[in-house]
């Protein structure tokens, strides 16, 4: 198990490095769908992971307690159990906790124990805080993820979840016996981790609150990335490059109300000399993401999938220097790093969508046309 | 009295070779080389000598050498050449002793102890020569966040962002004042500021009207002694820099003799030719930081907030407590010039012990502003003995946004560190405002100089980021995961918030 360091000070910021396989399924008019498809297609690319982690996110999991957060909870050993419930039974009303069912396997070799808890924000101290529940929430996911040794939410949002952990998709979604899940959109992750041995929690998806992100790459801008985020209030535990992916969103979208496709341009900018080719009104809009944004720009080769309640994006660096393509068949949106996992499910599709690098694919529930970025540069006005 | 000095530097001709021509002799503006026409020989007193090598390069024939005083004083450690030589020269004059250009002490280089990080594998480095790699860089204040208003399917930016200097490298030339320098001198670092697309700062001592054709490139800087400050001054710059302090002298003002404020001089630092104009320690309005607060506003409102305004400090103990008080009071760009920052004249004393080296410096204030969470407010330029590219690398990694360069700039027009600045008789026409000796100096020829290294700088640090992967500078600004420490101490490791190698 990966010993966590005692001394997070602003140097150690040990990462994880990676190349790995996205997938990700959405069902555009909310039907929930099975385990079934999602894994046949991340497991079709056996060949980008090596068994050092695999992960799922899933939105609509939890429709009986949609208005609860649903905490999963990674624990190391018991102690940590004990220790970060202390914390949630201070800050929370928890109405459900549990241990998540697991399939007893020899396939892992000592894993940690899974928990959720399904809660809400004690009103008083929400209160006291004056903050939006949202806030209160990654504030404690933050104290927990960065203060209490050996505790780890992996995910804290409503009607969803994360499950991820040591091994091969496949083996992740056995374990987490995921077939007695439905939900209508799935993000998956094959992992290939290089620099540092896989550990449970550095898998992907990385979530807070209801974002999850799989990504595929490794960010050199990490550094520059972390300590933005640092500023902002967000603790970076994990030791990998993609929570940062997964804070960025947060900041971006639900603090400084930014929309998604402009987030894409903050992550992977148009180059200055396109910008000094735009219009007046969008060359101010997009130096001034550049700018004030700038620490946010995530260099390096990356492909993410992202996605939320009710939208799912795809994502590369501007470079494209990892694959990413997208498809669509009927309802059924998808966004795989190989065509092949798409066809493996899905062997005809309506459309197929190749983006260049930092253009962006977004497919929004209820709302059939899939975006692609240069539909929105045109309307980006300041 | 007869002085008790060895000749620093002792120069050898080769009878053989020389061929009487005179250059040397011309050339030395220090009187070291005299013809005797009776012998029909150059005789040379090496005691005169400063090493600037000037007759050396230019002797036609290679005919002279200039080599170390072989004669020491008994090895000692304790008591060095260093010390020994300026006690004499203290007992001869009873003055302070003067120095020029940046302090040269051993140990106070960090940027030698810091390593570049490279892809391998995992991640593809890139090619500047097949892909872009953007260095250009905004200098000035920012909002923390933007903000939109949304009507349909428009998008409408809200946010007004302050004024901004915008620099096509992260390099920028360091205030060195009319005075100290001469008028070629400031035209080349205009016109190559120019050219490279980046600022030169006029210094202390007021802007040329000659040089006003190039002010969209310059930074005008108001110091203690306010020389050439007016409406027309501050309104003509791309930006206004307030000097607190300098590397070089923290803790004391400029100086200019004088002897070299001619007619043109005076005309543009606004005194009476001949004048000495001495700056003084402190700005006598700011004996506090609220006081800072009010200049700085003051400039705001008299250029009606269309110029970034820039406070530059010398680094020294509490820097970056005194950074943190300089965001509050308004500032849009903070300079901070290390303890190698260079000068035309300083008391040696000062020069040579006073402040941080500015690898510290940087570290330390870059990482005190993000932990009040305003580093994004303000943009932060390193200043002070950046000698090359990958000195400024390591700059921007450790949370400088761009540095400041003045002795390199200097090196390149010819100037070979001699040191001796304040005797105004620089003989590659450098520091001196000596109408004859300035001629040495042909702005054309010096221009191109400063243009090529920048250009050769800006090339290396797209070289560098590009082998990091990474295509835009912003990328590795504060970014320390790219830099790793080697034969540092955990607490300095610690302060520059960098990893050891191996780590």
């Amino acid at each position: 198990m990966y010993a966590r360091r005692e001394h997070a000070g602003s140097y150690s910021d040990d990462k994880i490095l990676g190349s790995c396989a996205l997938f990700g399924m959405m069902n555009l008019t909310c039907e929930r769908f099975s385990s079934k498809e999602p894994v046949h297609a991340i497991s079709c690319m056996r060949e980008r992971g090596n068994g050092l982690g695999g992960g799922f996110a899933i939105y609509g999991i939890y429709p009986d307690l949609a208005d609860l957060y649903a905490f999963h909870v990674m624990y190391m050993d018991p102690l940590s159990r004990r220790r970060a419930e202390k914390n949630l039974m201070r800050d929370f009303r928890i109405l459900l906790s549990e241990e998540i069912p697991t399939k007893e396997s020899n396939e892992f070799l000592d894993p940690p124990t899974f928990w959720r808890y399904f809660l809400e924000p004690k009103p008083s101290k929400l209160r006291d805080e004056n903050v939006s529940s949202d806030e209160y929430v990654v504030r404690r996911v933050m104290g927990i993820n960065t203060g209490v040794r050996g505790a780890y939410v992996i995910s804290s949002g409503k009607d969803m979840g994360v499950f991820k952990g040591i091994g091969f998709p496949e083996d992740i979604a056995d374990f987490f016996r995921l077939n007695e899940y439905r939900g209508y959109m799935w993000i998956c992750h094959a992992r290939f981790p290089t620099n540092t041995p896989g550990w449970w929690g550095g898998a992907h998806p990385f979530s807070i609150l209801d974002w999850s992100v799989a990504h595929n790459g490794e960010l050199s801008s990490y550094g520059v990335n972390r300590r933005y985020l640092e500023m902002e209030g967000y603790g970076c535990a994990m030791k990998t490059d993609t929570e940062v992916l997964a804070y960025a969103l947060d900041l971006l979208a639900r603090r400084h109300n930014i929309p998604i496709e402009l987030i894409a341009k903050v992550f992977a900018p148009p180059y200055w000399e396109e910008i000094d080719a735009m219009k007046p009104k969008e060359r101010l809009t997009f130096a001034a993401l550049r700018r004030v944004y700038g620490s946010l720009m995530m260099n390096g080769p990356f492909s993410i999938i992202a996605a939320r309640h009710g939208e799912m994006i795809g994502l590369t660096d501007r470079k494209k220097l990892r694959p990413l393509i997208g498809g669509m068949r009927g309802d059924f949106l998808y966004i795989s790093s190989e065509e092949s996992a798409i066809r493996s499910i899905s062997p005809s599709l309506d459309k197929v969508v190749r983006p260049y690098g930092g253009e962006i694919i977004v497919g929004r529930l209820r709302d059939l046309r899939v975006m692609e970025t240069p539909t929105l540069v045109g309307r980006v006005y300041a | 009295m007869r002085r008790y000095l060895l000749p620093e530097y002792i120069v050898e001709r080769d009878d053989l070779k020389c061929t009487r021509c005179k250059i040397c002799v011309e050339q030395c503006t220090y009187g070291v080389h005299n013809y005797n026409a009776i012998k029909n020989m150059i005789e040379s007193r090496s005691e005169l000598c400063v090493d600037c090598l000037r007759c050396v390069l230019f002797c036609p024939v290679n005919a002279i050498t200039v080599r170390r005083n072989p004669n020491v004083y008994k090895e000692n450690y304790h008591w060095t050449y260093e010390f020994i030589t300026s006690i004499k020269r203290q007992a001869d004059t009873g003055s302070a002793l003067l120095s020029g250009m940046g302090c040269d002490k051993q140990n106070l280089t960090y940027w030698d102890k810091l390593l570049l990080n490279a892809c391998q594998v995992t991640n593809p480095p890139i090619d500047p020569i097949r892909e872009p790699i953007e260095i250009r860089t905004y200098l000035g204040g920012k909002p923390k966040m933007l903000e939109f208003e949304f009507n349909d399917e428009d998008i409408t930016l809200g946010t007004k962002l302050g004024p901004c200097l915008c620099a096509e490298t992260p390099i920028l030339f360091a205030a060195m004042s009319y005075g100290a320098l001469n008028l070629n001198v400031h035209e080349a670092l205009a016109r190559a500021a120019v050219d490279c697309g980046t600022y030169f700062n006029c210094g202390e001592g007021g802007l040329h009207p000659s040089l006003y054709k190039y002010s969209d490139h310059t930074i005008v800087q108001v110091a203690s002694g306010r020389f050439g400050v007016d409406l027309k001054y501050l309104s003509v710059g791309a930006a206004i820099e307030i000097k607190i302090g300098q590397g070089a002298k923290p803790g004391i003002g400029g100086h200019l003799p004088g002897e070299k404020v001619s007619d043109d001089i005076a005309m543009v630092r606004m005194i009476p030719a001949g004048t000495d104009a001495i700056s003084p320690a402190p700005h006598h309005d700011i004996y506090s930081i609220e006081d800072l607060r009010q200049l700085i506003y003051a400039l705001k409102e008299t250029v009606e907030y269309t110029k970034p305004v820039a406070v530059k400090i010398a680094a020294v103990h509490n820097s970056a407590a005194i950074a943190s008080g300089i965001v509050r009071a308004g500032a849009d760009i903070i300079v901070l010039d290390g303890v190698r920052g260079a000068t035309g004249a300083a008391p040696k004393a000062i020069r040579d012990n006073v402040g941080i080296p500015i690898e510290l410096a940087v570290a330390s204030v870059d990482q005190r502003l993000r932990d009040e969470g305003v580093r994004d407010e303000v943009s932060l330029i390193a200043s002070g003995g950046i000698r090359s590219s990958a000195d400024v690398v390591k700059a921007v990694a450790l949370g400088a946004d761009a540095v400041y360069i003045g002795t390199a700039a200097l090196i390149a027009m010819g100037c070979t560190l001699c040191q001796k600045c304040y005797t105004g008789k620089c003989p590659w026409g450098i520091a001196t405002t000596d109408p004859e000796i300035s001629k040495r100096l042909n702005p054309e020829d010096a221009y191109k100089r400063v243009v090529n290294l920048v250009k050769a700088w800006s090339i290396e640090i797209k070289e560098m980021l590009g082998a990091m992967g990474m295509d835009a500078i912003e990328s590795l600004r504060g970014n320390r995961e790219q830099l790793r420490g080697v034969g540092l101490t955990d607490r300095e490791l610690e302060i520059l918030g960098v990893k050891m190698a191996g780590e």
